[in-house]
């Protein structure tokens, strides 16, 4: 199926935009992640979805580059590799192990079980269904999705204050 | 002349001039026509912020401050925000809001926009060269 | 099954990338690409065989449709990570400024 496809690209370009030394290259990579999730939106049929996709990862991008623009990365060399590349398999393999126990439980692809979806079915007649959903019967947690958005706007604003303090020191 | 100095090249100013509208019709179009076409409040904020955002990156920052000054943003984020709350807490009780779903998307994409233009004028504004010197 | 897996696998590199690296706007990347493949995936269960998207029109079956509840999900999770992203941007562009690197491990002068 194309959907598998979608995957496959969207894996290589994030192994690409780990393991790139260029920044400016990495953070264009994983645009490219982003760009593969909005088409795998659009076969997957949600098109709301795609567009808002879409249009953060173009925020994303302009914000991320910058930030790296003009600005060299000295070589590092990676100090306590045996010890940090061993810590990491570990994490993976704690989450694969819990993956196995998770996957039995879950549907097969393309059989929802669509429980609670029913009752938005019934008591919605407009035409955007997703959009009724957000809107109609959760406006309360559409309010404090835009809370936690200008906390993140207000600690901007109090990150990049203060430009004097470096003449201070 | 002298306005080419600051910003990006002739180019570019020129072909912003003609497509900022379009841009700024479009956010507009997707959050209010979102009831039954694909869209919704979240993209047509965002697409809005974006067009600000253009033009900030081709003509600078005082041209967007001056097209978008600060009491116009502060304003507008709380006459939003008022809105959405005086159609959140009826909703929770239990009123059915299927005619205010034009309305309600309009606040949401006013507000996520006038905040993320807010962020980046002051990733833009308080830049590391000033304190650099 | 095989694209559960595939969510998995992506997942499982943005995990290496947050642990491994040092490099902050590598650890922003990483945590970028956990959030993709974790929309993905709720995107992928709610999925029908030959179904529509979830836009009423006339002739359309209620029951021919895709499941519309996760996709309300996943649009509130999109916004967060942009919130997040920005966060962190901001935090790095001022790391930068003060330290003059993105190594994590150089910096040592943390006092408030």
């Amino acid at each position: 199926m194309e959907i598998h496809l979608i995957l496959i690209f969207m894996i290589i370009f994030a192994l690409a935009a780990i393991e790139i030394k260029d920044l400016l290259s990495s953070v264009v990579a994983m645009s490219a992640v982003g760009l593969g999730l909005c088409f795998a939106f659009l076969i997957l049929k949600a098109p709301n979805l795609a567009i808002t996709q879409l249009v953060v990862e173009l925020l994303c991008l302009i914000l991320l580059i910058r930030a790296t623009i003009n600005k060299d990365l000295p070589l590092v060399k990676d100090g306590r590799w045996f010890f940090n590349t061993i810590s990491t398999f570990v994490f993976v393999a704690v989450f694969l192990s819990f993956i196995y126990f998770a996957l039995k439980e879950l549907p097969r692809f393309g059989e929802p079980l669509m429980r609670l979806s029913q009752q938005y079915f019934d008591r919605t007649a407009v035409g955007n269904t997703v959009n009724a959903i957000t809107v109609n019967f959760r406006h309360l947690d559409a309010l404090a999705e835009i809370a936690v958005l200008f906390a993140a706007i207000i600690g901007v604003l109090a990150v990049m204050r203060k430009v004097g303090r470096i003449h201070e020191e | 002349m002298k306005n080419n100095e600051i910003g990006m090249s002739l180019i570019v100013k020129t072909i912003t001039r003609l497509t900022i509208g379009l841009i700024l019709i479009y956010g507009i179009y997707i959050s209010m026509f979102s009831s039954a076409h694909p869209g919704g409040g979240f993209a047509g904020g965002v697409i809005i912020a974006l067009s600000f955002i253009h033009i900030m990156l081709a003509f600078g920052k005082g041209i967007a401050l001056k097209k978008l000054t600060g009491k116009i943003i502060v304003s507008l984020m709380s006459i939003s925000a008022l809105l959405i709350i005086c159609l959140a807490v009826p909703n929770f009780i239990g009123k059915d809001l299927r005619e205010g779903i034009p309305v309600s998307d309009i606040a949401i994409s006013l507000m996520v926009g006038m905040g993320l233009f807010l962020a980046f004028m002051a990733l833009a504004l308080m830049t590391p060269h000033r304190g650099q010197s | 099954m095989v694209i559960y897996m595939l969510c998995f696998v992506l997942f499982c590199i943005g995990l290496y990338g947050v642990l491994r690296k040092r490099n902050i706007i590598k650890i922003i990347i990483g945590i970028g690409i956990m959030e993709y493949a974790v929309n993905l995936f709720l995107i992928v269960l709610g999925y029908r065989v030959r179904g529509r998207a979830p836009i009423f029109s006339s002739d359309q079956q209620v029951l021919n449709m895709v499941d519309p509840l996760p996709q309300a999900v996943v649009l509130t999770t999109i916004v967060i990570s942009l919130a997040t992203t920005l966060l962190l941007a901001a935090i790095a562009i001022r790391i930068y400024e003060k330290y003059k690197t993105f190594d994590i491990t150089k910096i040592k002068r943390l006092r408030g």
